[in-house]
């Protein structure tokens, strides 16, 4: 039931709106891995961010795809809770340690495991749009747990115009996707985020989008 | 299928069309691909793309009816729009006005979908014009308030009002053109539009030194400009009767205003591309983009020939 409600939903409402309504600009799609295990690791700038980047995988693979979502906004209430879990298939993760023995990469590795494909924004959250915050480790150490495991980092522009953090009105911006080449474990962690972060503003560069503040 | 047999004579124009595009498609592209490995087909392939969508979006429109093409002439209008947003700065506080910009879309395409003459004409080089500042001075702050206003008019002039004209020819009384109505002027058109532009491509060639805007544009020479114009009036020439109620001089005349006016549009949007150090960003991907290379011309053309045919026949 899930599954049919997850397929109805990306078929006859996401593609649309991100493939009509907004545009994709998709650079190197080779590059994006159609089978797992793998991390894809994007800036965040919008709420469509992980619509259109599970829009980049043929509907057949979509069950295989996970993007991990902070369990504090995205659980906070039944409803919602529901529809990211079964529809958009989101693994939680938890953005405060209640207790120091828990491992908040726990689902994520197990995931990587199975072969599954994760999103994982590394800034942590949308921030202001179009401007790219400091990232996080947490795809360095899942990194370091599976040093096969390939992070693809993903730098979009233009999804922050069309939708950006506090507002409700869409505004259809043409939307730049630009995927990099893989990053493996890099044998320390500020090593890989090191070559995360330069492998992003490299991207950054090639997209030179137009300016708006 | 009856609807086929609305205007005979424009599907018969449609179905020569259809077979030229068959051949092109089918034997003259793969003789070519053998022939010069390093010609470049990519801009030719992408040429002949975009016809299979005019033949076909006209064809459905004859069927499914005039206003089928009207909501198809509205989505482009919006794609273009879109695409010049996106590729030029805008003020982030001004969000919430280019949200007003898309809404001039619909509103400008009831107009033409009601037939209402005057106020299509007026809405938007007077009321958008006059109205759009003001959620801009009440939103946003005073810092570059000039440049990007007169960005966003030039925006809706061209990719909104122009283009508009096009889909205005759709609602043209049918006792102006008996033979194949509204539909039949804008495919006139539209047909015109595209062969002075693969006209340009394929006479180009000859004089490739010789260029009518050198700091502009390497492509178009005047060897193209001489030969866009020869095809173009030629081609006036042969589907006037068919598809139109112009005398020869007429077709002759509204050709030549197709092929000079085409390539103001064009020489016009190539400067907006310098100026933003942009070129051609609808080749370098597939799919999405590209649309501001396929309207530059009628940007221009669609205006004039409308005015032109209205002059003609008041």
């Amino acid at each position: 039931m899930a599954t049919l409600l997850r397929i109805f939903f990306f078929v006859c409402i996401v593609r649309p709106l991100i493939m009509i309504i907004i545009g994709l600009n998709v650079f190197d799609k080779r590059r994006l891995p159609l089978t797992g295990p793998a991390i894809i690791a994007p800036n965040h700038n919008s709420h469509l961010d992980t619509l259109t980047l599970l829009s980049l995988w043929p509907i057949s693979k979509i069950n295989r795809v996970h993007p991990v979502a902070a369990a504090d906004y995205f659980l906070s209430n039944p409803v919602m809770a529901w529809f990211s879990l079964n529809v958009i298939g989101i693994i939680p993760i938890e953005r405060q340690k209640k207790d120091p023995s828990d491992d908040p990469l726990a689902t994520s590795s197990e995931a990587l495991e199975r072969g599954d494909i994760l999103i994982i924004f590394p800034e942590g959250s949308r921030g202001l749009p179009e401007i790219m915050n400091s990232f996080k480790s947490g795809i360095s150490r899942l990194a370091e747990r599976h040093p096969a495991v390939p992070i693809v980092p993903v730098f979009m522009h233009g999804l922050g115009k069309s939708l950006p953090k506090g507002d409700f009105v869409l505004v259809p911006f043409f939307c730049d996707v630009f995927i990099g080449e893989p990053i493996y474990w890099q044998g320390s962690v500020e090593a890989t985020m090191a070559a995360y972060k330069n492998s992003m503003e490299s991207l950054a560069i090639k997209c030179d989008a137009p300016v708006w503040e | 299928m009856l609807s086929l047999f609305r205007y005979p004579q424009l599907v018969a124009v449609i179905s020569a069309i259809i077979a030229l595009l068959l051949f092109v498609h089918f034997i003259l592209l793969p003789v070519l691909e053998r022939l010069g490995p390093d010609l470049e087909l990519d801009k030719l392939e992408s040429k002949i793309r975009f016809w299979w969508v005019i033949v076909f979006g006209f064809l459905a429109g004859v069927v499914i009816g005039d206003k089928f093409l009207l909501i198809l002439i509205a989505f482009i209008c919006f794609l273009a729009l879109k695409e010049f947003l996106s590729i030029t700065p805008s003020r982030r506080a001004d969000r919430r006005v280019l949200f007003f910009a898309y809404l001039t879309i619909p509103l400008q395409f009831y107009w033409i979908w009601v037939g209402w003459y005057g106020m299509f004409v007026v809405f938007i080089p007077v009321y958008v014009f006059l109205f759009l500042p003001l959620p801009m001075t009440l939103i946003s702050q005073p810092t570059g308030f000039l440049r990007a206003l007169s960005l966003l008019i030039w925006i809706i002039m061209t990719a909104v009002f122009s283009l508009s004209h096009l889909a205005f020819l759709l609602v043209l009384p049918n006792s102006l053109n008996p033979a194949a109505g509204g539909i039949g002027l804008a495919f006139f058109l539209v047909v015109l539009v595209q062969v002075n532009d693969a006209a340009q491509f394929i006479f180009g060639g000859i004089t490739r030194h010789r260029k009518v805007i050198p700091k502009l544009s390497a492509s178009r020479t005047w060897s193209g400009l001489i030969g866009g114009i020869g095809l173009t009036v030629l081609t006036a020439w042969l589907l006037a009767p068919w598809l139109t109620p112009f005398s020869s001089i007429e077709a002759i005349g509204l050709g030549g205003l197709v092929a000079i006016t085409g390539l103001i549009g064009y020489i016009v949007f190539t400067a907006i591309k310098r100026d933003l150090e942009f070129e051609d960003r609808g080749t370098m991907t597939p799919g999405h983009g590209g649309m501001l290379n396929r309207i530059d011309s009628l940007v221009y053309t669609a205006p004039l020939f409308y005015h032109m045919i209205t002059y003609l026949y008041p």
